[in-house]
This record gives C-alpha cells, structure tokens and sequence, in this order.
C-alpha cells in the first residue's frame, strides 16, 4: 500500500515534470513558454521531493524532513526568477504573438 | 513496483532535460535561453532525488540543495545582466 | 530591557529555528537548544539591516489564505497541463492590468509570488508608483472576471493580514 502511494507520486512528479518541459518545448512565443515550466515544475519536483521524504522517513524509520527545504526554497524562488525573466524579456522587446490582447510595444 | 516506477520516472526526467535542451539551443531569444537553463536546473534536482530514492541513500539531497542554490542565482544574474548590462552596480 | 530589544523579529527568529533543524535533518534536544540560541542571536546582532517592522495580522487568516494557495497550485498544475496538451492554437494569450488596493509592500509581493504560482498567470511588472501590476496570462476567456477573481481570492484576505502599519 505504502508502496503503491510512492510509486504514485513519483509518477506524477515526473509526468509534470515532463509536461513543463514539453510546454517549453511547444509553445509559440517568451510569454506563453514561462508558463509551463514555472508551474509543472514545482509541482513535478514537488511531488517527488515528497515521496523522498516520505521514502526516508518510513523506510528507514528516521525522521527526514530536509526535502521539505528544497521544496519551500522551490516555491519561493519559483515566482521571483519568473518575474525577473518577464521583466528582461519585456526589456529587451521580445516579440509576442500577434494575437496576444494588450500587447506591450 | 517501487523499481519500475524509479525507472519510468527517470526515462520521462531524461525526455524532459532533452526537450529544455533542444529550447536551450534552438533559442530564438536571450530569454529563452535563459528559461531553458532554469528549466533544466530544476529537472536536474528532480533527476538527482529520484537518484537518491534508487539507491537509498540521502548524500544526494545535499547537491540537489546546492544546485537549487547555485541555479536561482545563476538566473537571477542572467535576467539582470539583461536589464542593466551589468550584473553588481 | 523590553521584549522589542530581547526578540527584535519573532517572526524570522521562528523561521531560522525552523530553517536549522531541517537542514540538520535532526530533531535531538541539542539541537533544539542550539538552533534557539542562534535563531536569537542571529536577528540581534543583524536587526539593523532589517529596520521596517513586520506587523502581522490574524495568523488564523494567513494559515487559511496559505491553504487556498496550496490547493489552487493543484488545480493550476492540472488546467496549465490541459492547455499545454490541447491544441495551442486556440489559446488566447494576453496582458492584464490589476489595480492594487493593496499597500504594504510585503503584501504586494506575497501577491505577485501567488498569482505567479497559480493557473496560467505570470505577475510581470509592478508600476513605479506601485499601485498597478502587469500580468500575463496562458488563456483569457474573460479579463474583467479573471481579474476580480484574482482581487476577492488573493487580495482581500492578504490585505486583512498585512494593514497599513
């Protein structure tokens, strides 16, 4: 049971994970990009940071909270680098899709 | 169960680290570039946990600690440089 | 000596405390007693650099507002998967600008990290005189709503826990 619950999480992880990056690799333009990996990712390293705690925690009969860290330190800086790459990109002129509304010249 | 799942996990990790890869080269702009090195740090924590999780030990949490760092940094510079030309003022 | 002088930050004392016992992986007594010693020391020694006071309210707020975050990260994950994995050609990207009512600026920053974490939006800029923020968002089906829902989900609560001080 307590395997099957692992196993599920670490599957997960890695399916956002991969769906982050898929959505880099797919979408059309800077702006639509930042939002697949900012997102899938945290929840992908997520997921797997908690079945690593979890893993260690029950298996080796030991409290290990530490993945918590990386999570929290995930989800914190997560936001910021995203801003911070919005704001270059709108620095630099990065070009946007034609149809995006309120396009910033 | 546990085994196969690590296993399915690593292969969609090293698909993933692939498609930011190809993100990273192809570009067309700086900031691609850049989301594309983000991108790829984290995969590489993802892919460094789930190392730990195969071979049950815990030494690996440290460096995925250390490239969280590093790599939050490493974007945090680039997107400045981009903004000021220049990384400290 | 009055408590301000003793514990100048209780909050980022809580945090440092928190911070070392997890980093050492480790919850024995010493530990205990020896992150306590430095999440104290730390913030005395240092409380110069951070001069503005940090005035919380409600606690009970912030824990429910965290929790709503928490889940709406869910639900972002899943609906941002959905439109990665659906036709792209139909996705309606676009800016949106929100008026802030908001005023203390660690409150402006908890909602900017927020909407950046949940679905299909990115806080891009805060104007100079920080009262508008430019967002980008993956699908806009109607600006006006996604923009009030974005003001009664994230703001109100936060403007309850960080009044103007």
């Amino acid at each position: 049971m307590f395997e099957i619950l692992l196993a599920l999480l670490i599957i997960i992880g890695a399916i956002f994970t991969l769906i982050g990056s898929f959505g880099l690799f797919k979408l059309p333009d800077f702006f639509m990009r930042l939002h697949g990996p900012t997102k899938a990712t945290t929840l992908g390293v997520g997921a797997i940071l908690i079945a690593s705690a979890l893993y260690f925690s029950f298996e080796k009969n030991t409290l290990s909270l530490h993945e918590l860290l990386i999570t929290l330190f995930l989800f914190i800086t997560a936001p910021v680098s995203a801003h911070l790459m919005a704001k270059a990109a709108m620095h630099i002129k990065v070009k946007q899709l034609k149809k995006t509304q309120n396009r910033i010249e | 169960m546990l085994e196969i799942a690590l296993e399915l996990a690593f292969i969609m990790v090293a698909l993933a680290l692939i498609l930011s890869f190809y993100r990273l080269v192809k570009g067309p702009s700086i900031p691609d570039r850049i989301l594309a090195l983000d991108t790829l740090y984290i995969n590489t924590i993802a892919l460094l946990i789930l190392f730990g999780l195969y071979l049950g030990s815990a030494l690996y949490f440290e460096a995925a600690l250390l490239i969280a760092l590093m790599g939050f940094v490493g974007t945090v510079a680039l997107s400045k440089y981009l903004l000021r030309g220049d990384i400290m003022e | 000596m009055s408590i301000k002088k003793i514990l100048p930050h209780p909050i980022l004392s809580l945090f440092l405390w928190g911070i070392w016992l997890l980093l050492n992986n480790d919850f024995s007594a010493g530990h205990i007693v020896l992150g306590f010693i430095l999440a104290w020391i730390i913030p005395m020694f240092t409380s110069s650099f951070w001069p503005e006071k940090v005035c919380l309210k409600h606690p009970v707020t912030l824990l429910k507002f965290l929790g709503i975050v928490l889940w709406d990260i869910l639900v972002a994950n899943v609906t941002v998967a959905k439109l990665i994995l659906g036709k792209t050609d139909h996705l309606q990207p676009g800016f949106l600008t929100i008026d802030l009512d908001i005023k203390h600026p660690l409150g402006i920053s908890f909602l900017a990290n927020t909407i950046s974490l949940t679905p299909g939006t990115v806080s891009c800029d805060l104007s100079s005189d920080r009262k508008q923020l430019l967002v980008h968002a993956l699908h806009i089906e109607d600006a006006a709503e996604t923009i009030q829902e974005i003001k009664q989900r994230y703001e109100h609560p936060l403007m309850e826990v960080f009044p103007t001080c």
